[in-house]
């Protein structure tokens, strides 16, 4: 189905099932530990031997020499395979350093070989057994002193410009200028990589945890350099991915390898400590922004550069893009700066670009509005934008910036804010409010599915669509039922499956809309089908309970499928509304800070999201999305850093204790406010993504809170206590 | 939700998969080619201990821990390893009603323990009201961290009835209640990166109000 016209009214908008809170169909399985994720098969091949991967060492260099043999000798030892022994082996295009190392080294931790045997701690102990000699060579690890090198854009990004920046800027009569900083920081999804790998001759199966089925079976083949028919990946569960389960990653690999190597099914999970440094992460960034305003408080310029480091052929973390959309002014330079850096790989992290360009952007309006001495929320008001600001002839979809922006006011009683820092004291703790806006775009990707029919009634969906905990098994049954006329308890959803139909896949918040609207399309062709079995006129049929209607005739639905049942399968596919309008997810993000006044211990005591995101499909799992996201952003805002070792060149605390994520000690209940929108440019489901957005502003919504209180403005992220303990107000 | 095809998971079947680990784990093992090398052969230990109920005598390495035992050789696969170095809870079981990290004590430690996982506590067809409630509440997402969260959760409730006090806790001479505070203070050890804290203390916190 090509979508190019905007929707009109279908049968998603009698909203029976779509749009009504609906708890996951798949929750009596998670909660009893059954739902099966991929380490875990033992039932889908036998004879399954362990693999333990063994990471680099040195960040940069040659393995001189290798001595495998004592691991190999080891009790219980069926192979060790590494780069000298695997065979030849490809690099897909969406991996930026290879999966197996060796003899060159690009990155810390890079896998180097896998130990195949009988048991999982006689693989493990003999992995301690491999000797490797490196010869190091010289790396660039340090974001601060690679920036110096790097003044201009790189050849792919040219920067983005609109009327006379510097001229403006230089003449606006209220300026800033400051730059802020955002560290890398790791995805730390629950579930590590993980596969089981097994061979039936030249057929490769991967039971893995991958967001993008497609993506994993294609690029699989290609680094095996066998046929894309030959390899079938199933991930019906994924334990969170967050970006860092996009591509294929070393787990998969290894593990088909070990089992070429063995002849048997070898199952592989990466280690935690190897985890992060093994894989993406989210780059650092430094972000220099320029805001120039007249007293009234319009923006007349507005510039935002943002440097970030990569491995050669990487690409920069977009942190501007938002930039380019969020704000009105007449003259503009956005544009990323890319340094070459020997670090892991980096990549996409849930909202890659604007969450941490949202970091930076959302308090330097909190600066400007002070400087302007005008109040954070209508500053925002003030400068909002209803077209793409630099093609005024594009108009945004739908636009309720200032609808999220004043309703989470009223309903947080920002009016009783301070504007005065440091003037809101309660005990020990002096407490502060801030505000961001959230903005993150919606994306467009073809989708495709599969539905049957059965002569019970039962409708079942087939797509390789994941479910990463956003809660696509439910939002799909919810569409499919919708469509066809029947209740959440007559569809069965199959999902994560590389012989189902290509989906959009989960990440960029693109899967619910993209996946449901392809499961929309599949439904179409199916009542179609029905409707002509029961020779009724498609036009006019209406499915409702069970049962299919045109004029005064009615069937069963059930009858239409008959014994051999019916199938059909299709595609949502884009014409070019998604070029002719901007789409975008848009929110306002209030956070409620304790800072104690002798430690500087931080505390987040409230947190208010409105979001304005099309359609809300389940709005039980989509107010999950946000509060989850809202937690990531207390983790970005107070405590995640992976520590870079600028002289070894790996992230230092890389692991669960060392990296620290917010617990339930660290997160206050949460409110999520959905305003009622539809957007039917976006899709025939009228939805939009909301998974990111949550994510997008917080941080910056917590630095400003934090200023609030305490009057210290931080512009380098996490905010920790000892960058605040020696600027905290005098109190009594 | 209908199981979809190969998923379908019954009490009867996540039993009958233990027995056939067992004799595939002990199984011999084949002799290295490489003999120079210094040998390190496994350690065998047996051990006896109940699993939600049932019996349980497994001979393993002695490096195997109760959560690869539970995994790996009893096909009980409700806990989850996480991190395996005890940072993030995901792999919380009950040994005789006291929550523990599986990853961080060895199986041949148990001896005689009584060990509910997950599945002990609930199965899709009778689900135990905390399960219940995590479905309602939607205390989960992605559902790695969401057994440990879940054993956890019981076994909170079960410390705070018995007195025990926390961090939390304002006064060590009166018992603790089940306080929001209380609650996000001794589940902080079970970490989820989804991030669903806010639904897991409301769903912990209406099955206190229902114990109460």
């Amino acid at each position: 189905m090509k979508f190019d016209t905007p929707a009109t009214t279908n049968p998603i908008d009698r909203l029976k099932v779509v749009g009504r809170p609906t708890s996951r169909i798949d929750g009596p399985l998670k909660t009893t530990g059954t739902a099966p994720y991929a380490y875990e098969r033992h039932d889908v091949v036998a004879n399954q031997a362990y693999g333990y991967a063994v990471g680099s060492t040195i960040a940069k260099g040659r393995i001189a020499s290798m001595d495998v043999k004592a691991a190999e000798a080891a009790p219980g030892v069926l192979a060790v395979v590494t780069a000298g022994n695997a065979g030849p082996l490809a690099k897909a295009d969406r991996n930026i350093a290879t999966l197996l190392g060796g003899p060159q080294i690009e990155h810390y931790h890079q896998a180097i070989a896998l130990v195949v045997a009988e048991s999982f701690e006689q693989a493990r102990a003999a992995a301690a057994l491999i000797r490797v000699d490196y010869t190091r060579a010289d790396g660039a690890f340090d974001l601060e002193r690679a920036r110096e090198g790097v003044t201009g854009p790189s050849k792919d990004d040219p920067d983005s410009t609109l009327g006379d920046f510097a001229g403006a800027f230089a003449a606006a009569p209220i300026q800033l200028d400051a730059t802020y900083r955002t560290p890398d920081q790791s995805h730390a999804m629950m579930e590590p990589h993980a596969t089981i790998a097994a061979w039936r001759g030249d057929q490769l199966t991967v039971w893995t945890s991958n967001q993008m089925i497609d993506w994993a079976t294609t690029d699989l083949a290609k680094t095996l350099g066998i046929p894309k028919e030959k390899v079938h990946v199933v991930s019906p569960f994924v334990g969170g991915g967050f970006g860092g389960k996009l591509f294929l990653r070393a787990d998969t690999l290894l593990a088909a390898l070990g089992a070429r190597a063995t002849g048997r099914p070898v199952k592989v999970a990466l280690p935690r400590p190897l985890i992060m440094n093994n894989t993406t992460h989210r780059p650092a960034t430094i972000q220099r922004i320029r805001i120039g305003a007249t007293p009234d408080g319009r923006i007349t310029a507005i510039g935002h550069e943002s440097w970030s480091g990569n491995l050669p052929d990487g690409k920069p973390e977009n942190a501007v893009d938002q930039t380019r959309l969020l704000y009105a002014a007449p003259n503009r330079l956005t544009g990323t700066r890319l340094a070459v850096l020997d670090l892991p790989e980096g990549n996409a992290m849930r909202a890659p670009g604007e969450a941490p360009g949202l970091m930076a952007l959302e308090i330097a309006m909190d600066e400007m509005a002070e400087k302007l001495g005008l109040d954070p929320v209508e500053f925002r008001i003030r400068n909002d934008t209803q077209v793409d600001p630099e093609k005024p002839d594009r108009p945004f979809s739908q636009r309720q910036l200032v609808e999220c922006l004043r309703l989470g006011a009223e309903r947080f009683g920002w009016s009783r804010r301070s504007a005065q820092p440091a003037r809101n004291r309660d005990g020990r703790w002096l407490v502060g409010t801030g505000v961001a806006a959230a903005f993150r775009n919606n994306l467009l990707t073809p989708s495709a599915a599969r539905v049957r029919l059965d002569k019970h009634g039962m409708v079942a969906v087939e797509t390789d669509m994941t479910d990463i905990g956003t809660g696509s098994y439910t939002i799909l049954a919810q569409t499919a039922a919708e469509m066809m006329g029947v209740g959440l308890d007559k569809v069965v959803v199959r999902l994560g499956d590389s012989k189902f139909p290509v989906s959009a896949g989960s990440g960029g918040q693109w899967g619910a809309n993209n996946s449901t609207a392809g499961v929309y399309a599949a439904c179409v062709k199916l009542r179609e089908a029905v409707a002509q079995k029961l020779g009724f006129n498609s036009a006019d049929a209406v499915f409702s309970d069970g049962v299919v209607r045109s004029g005064n005739r009615s069937a069963p639905l059930a009858q239409a499928a008959g014994d051999p049942g019916l199938a059909a399968e299709d595609a949502i596919e884009y014409g070019d509304l998604g070029k002719r309008y901007q789409q975008s997810t848009f929110g306002a993000h209030f956070v409620e800070v304790g800072v104690d006044a002798a430690t500087a211990e931080i505390r987040v005591r409230r947190m208010l999201a409105v979001c304005a995101a099309g359609r809300i499909l389940n709005p039980l799992s989509a107010r999950s999305q946000v509060i989850g996201a809202m937690t990531m952003g207390v983790g970005a805002a107070l405590m995640e850093e992976l520590a870079v070792d600028t002289r070894a060149g790996f992230f230092v605390n890389h692991d669960l204790a060392g990296y620290e994520v917010p617990v339930h000690a660290d997160i206050p209940h949460q409110e999520v406010i959905f305003l009622d929108e539809t957007d039917p440019i976006s899709s025939p489901m009228k939805a939009k993504g909301v998974g990111e957005l949550g994510l997008c502003g917080v941080g910056a919504a917590i630095a400003n809170a934090i200023h609030n209180a305490t009057g210290a403005r931080v512009r380098d992220y996490p905010i920790t206590l000892d960058k605040l303990l020696d600027r905290m107000p005098e109190v009594g | 939700m209908q199981n979809p095809g190969d998923l379908e998971l019954t009490r009867r079947g996540v039993l009958m998969g233990s027995a056939a680990a067992v004799a595939l784990t002990t199984g011999p093992f084949t002799e290295p080619a490489h003999a120079a090398a210094k040998r390190q052969e496994p350690i065998l230990s047996t051990v006896s201990f109940t699993v939600n109920g049932k019996p349980r005598r497994l001979e393993l390495d002695t490096r195997t821990t109760l959560l690869d035992a539970l995994r790996d050789h009893l096909h009980v696969t409700g806990p989850k390893k996480g991190c395996d170095h005890g940072q993030c809870g995901a792999c919380t079981v009950l040994v005789a009603g006291r929550r523990i990290n599986a990853c961080l004590t060895l199986a041949v430690m148990h001896e005689g323990d009584s060990v509910t996982t997950i599945e002990g506590l609930g199965l899709p067809d009778g689900l135990h009201p905390m399960q219940a409630a995590f479905v309602k509440h939607d205390g989960y997402q992605c559902g790695y961290c969401t057994p440990g969260q879940i054993c956890s959760a019981v076994a909170v409730l079960d410390e705070i009835k018995a007195g025990i006090p926390s961090h939390a806790s304002t006064d060590l001479t009166t018992p603790p209640q089940a306080t929001a505070a209380e609650l996000r203070e001794r589940m902080s050890g079970n970490i989820c990166r989804c991030g669903a804290y806010s639904n897991i203390v409301d769903a912990i916190t209406e099955v206190a109000g229902r114990q109460a």
